[in-house]
């Protein structure tokens, strides 16, 4: 099941395991450059493992052991000469629950560009900061107050936050585990909001349990089930016509 | 007396009994719900006849004396004692002692003659205080007993009982320390009736062996003492502790694997619980050597064997425990998202600690270092054994240096009047300490609690 053309990430015969349980198997997909990719499924399925393996972040759960092929435009990136620190500039994520770091808006956003040196001097760091805010559609909402802390800001500005902490290193793949299911519905309409507008110019994969939500945001779908990858398509075929019961089953609500 | 008790004990052990018998009977051949069992029954009654009766001869036996001592005065031959002053009260004393049988010698022959009266007197106190407990025993237990009925709700009044038994436990330990505190107050207010609060708080110059009685605030100044335990508590033994003991948490919440963590927490824990004494011979006879010799080597020729370096290194090094598990506590507590956050965006391990960890972790930290301070300043065994008793205000970790607790120790184990400036002075010293220690208790605690509350 893959998608010709201008494929980002291409993922061949995943396995992992977490000690003894496996928990993804044999899962094969290509991500397109200039699309969305919800991936869906039941809770426990392993949407977020599968999503952890393609910036390495399984690396830092003890126990967790990933097989196969993950390419990133056609390089492994489980292979030793890959660095992990690149990778993870290259393949931003945004977390489940808001997670930004006890520290000013600015420096929030500034964190990925220090370590990555990324800026020569203050006003290139400057300058970032309010591109990546103006991207993540937040700075006319705390360009007067960048020095408060982050965690101060509402749930759904702390989400943004996170995504322009994510922009700010200049990715080339978003992952979003789960982005808007801690925030309230007009808080979500924003980020929606703001997946259309980064789609092309980042390869964006979302993991979500609203159906509603991939068919809104996503060009592609995939359907995970218990550690398998049941299918992958065009999101308008997978909900309008799916060709496997358990996708069926799964998108009228059958079991969840 | 102790006859009396197991009397008490014996009838309260009737009252249990009886109650219970009782209870029993008037349970049998009825089918209603009872609130209480047998046993509350039986325990209400015996409460009753025990308590009272104990708390009775508690009061008793603590009243007793004076009483006992005001009757003798009546007698005739204590027309002669001495009015007022030490004599009179030597005298009577020693007639209690012959009177008790714990003495067989006696100074003073009038102390001879009041023996008997003496006797006759406790005679007769212990008497009326047994007869009124019995007396108080039967009455109250006879009362409980008559409440034994199938409706009363025995088992409410027991919880009621022990709930009361609790908070008086409770109590003790608070009321006992303000006591404590009290007598502290006092002893130190007579202290500054004779030695100037100013000479004493900002004076420097300190030997307390030499006072002059016209000015003893002269010998009196405590600033070396403060600057010693300051240097020694604060800041040698926090250049040892709180680096070592910081990394450590670090290891322990980030590199080490669970199995490490599982073998080396409760390690470094029961590192926390080796007597204080032991840290002592270890800097007494092994480290002060040791940096005395080093200081030798490296050319300073005068430097004390008694060095402030020993006693703070050795204490940095008690105190390690007590600061990595703080430490630990306050990681632990930065939720994994943090770090997950940071890795996401490329960073390494070291750098997430530096960057979001440890700033994250930081009022904890703080908080748990001034706990470890507070410790460290009222620390004493370490500072008898290894510290000078030369008050000197140096900078030199090579010179000797001395600390408020090792001048209380030295101030009230030498032989001198328990009203001389000198040995008051220990409790003036005591209470600055407390004092400070106080304080720093109340910042870090404050320190430490507000911080947990942002994660909550
Ligand atoms: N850190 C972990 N250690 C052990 N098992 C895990 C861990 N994370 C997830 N799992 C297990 O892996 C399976 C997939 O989990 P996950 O990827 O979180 O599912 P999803 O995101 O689809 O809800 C679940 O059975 C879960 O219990
Ligand atoms: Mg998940």
């Amino acid at each position: 099941m893959s998608i010709p053309n201008q494929s980002k990430i291409s993922a061949q015969h995943v396995n992992v395991w977490y000690g003894a349980k496996q928990a993804i198997a044999d899962v094969s997909l290509d991500f397109g450059q200039d699309h969305v990719t919800a991936l869906i499924g039941p809770s426990g399925c392993g949407k977020s493992t599968f999503l952890r393996t393609l910036n390495r972040m399984n690396d830092t759960i003890a126990g967790a052991k990933v097989e196969g092929d993950i390419t990133l435009d056609g390089e492994n990136i489980y292979s030793p000469d890959m660095d992990v620190v690149q990778l993870r500039a290259r393949v931003g994520m945004v977390f489940q629950k808001p997670n930004p770091f006890p520290k000013s808006i600015f420096e929030n956003v500034a964190y990925g560009p220090r370590i990555h040196g990324l800026a020569a001097n203050k006003p290139q760091l400057a300058e970032i900061v309010e591109k990546s805010l103006r991207r993540a559609g937040l700075w006319d909402e705390v360009k007067d107050r960048l020095t408060e802390s982050g965690t101060a800001l509402s749930g759904g500005q702390q989400q943004r936050l996170c995504i322009a902490r994510a922009i700010a290193v200049d990715p080339e793949v978003i992952l979003m585990d789960e982005p808007c299911s801690a925030l309230d519905p007009i808080a979500t309409a924003k980020i929606e909001e703001l997946i259309h507008e980064l789609k092309g110019r980042y390869a964006i994969v979302i993991v979500t349990h609203n159906m509603q939500q991939a068919a809104r945001v996503s060009q592609r779908t995939a359907f995970f089930h218990l550690g398998t990858l049941v299918e992958y398509g065009a999101t308008s075929d997978i909900f309008t016509n799916p060709r496997q019961e358990r996708t069926k089953d799964y998108i009228t609500g059958r079991y969840g | 007396m102790l006859a009396l008790f197991l009397v008490i004990a014996g009838l309260g052990l009737i009252g249990w009994l009886t109650a219970r018998l009782r209870a029993v009977s008037f349970r049998r051949g009825s089918t209603a719900r009872f609130s209480s069992l047998p046993s509350h029954f039986g325990g209400y009654v015996a409460l009753w006849t025990v308590l009272p009766a104990a708390l009775f001869l508690c009061v008793w036996s603590a009243t007793s004396p004076a009483l006992v001592t005001d009757r003798v005065l009546h007698d005739p031959a204590a027309a002669q004692l001495p009015p007022q002053g030490f004599n009179r009260a030597a005298i009577l004393s020693e007639a209690r002692s012959l009177a008790s049988g714990n003495s067989f010698g006696a100074f003073n022959p009038l102390s001879k003659k009041l023996a008997p009266a003496y006797a006759a007197a406790q005679t007769r106190n212990d008497w009326i205080g047994a007869a009124i407990a019995l007396l108080l025993s039967f009455a109250t237990g006879g009362f409980a007993y008559t409440r034994v009925r199938p409706d009363f709700r025995a088992r409410t009044k027991i919880e009621r009982l022990m709930m009361a038994g609790l908070l008086a436990a409770s109590l003790i330990a608070i009321l006992t320390t303000m006591g404590i505190v009290a007598s502290l107050l006092f002893e130190s207010w007579r202290f500054f009736n004779i030695v100037p609060i100013g000479d004493f708080l900002f004076g420097t110059h300190w030997s307390p062996q030499v006072i002059d009685p016209a000015d003893p605030g002269k010998t009196l100044g405590a600033v070396p003492l403060f600057w010693g335990t300051f240097f020694i508590g604060a800041v040698i033994a926090m250049l040892v502790a709180i680096p070592f003991g910081l990394m450590s948490a670090v290891y322990l919440t980030q590199y080490a694997t669970p199995t490490a963590r599982r073998w080396m927490k409760p390690i470094l824990e029961v590192l926390a619980g080796v007597p204080t004494v032991v840290y002592g011979y270890f800097a007494a006879l092994t480290v002060a050597p040791a940096v005395r010799d080093f200081a030798v080597s490296i050319g300073i020729t005068w430097a004390s064997s008694e060095s402030a370096l020993a006693a703070g290194l050795v204490m940095g090094v008690m105190i390690i425990p007590f600061v990595s598990s703080m430490a630990d506590d306050s990681l632990a507590a930065v939720p994994d998202a943090m770090r997950d956050g940071s890795l996401a965006m490329g960073a390494t391990a070291s750098e997430t600690i530096q960057r979001v960890l440890l700033p994250a972790a930081l009022p904890g930290v703080v908080g748990g270092v001034l706990l470890a301070v507070s410790r460290a300043v009222g620390e004493t065994m370490i500072v008898v054994m290894a510290a000078s008793g030369v008050a000197t205000l140096t900078l030199n970790p090579f010179a000797s240096a001395t600390t408020v607790t090792k001048q209380i120790v030295d101030l009230l184990t030498g032989e001198a009047e328990f009203d001389s400036p000198k040995t008051l002075a220990a409790f003036a010293l005591g209470l600055t300490l407390f004092i400070i220690t106080l304080l720093l208790n109340i910042v870090a605690l404050t320190v430490v609690k507000r911080y947990r509350e942002a994660y909550e």
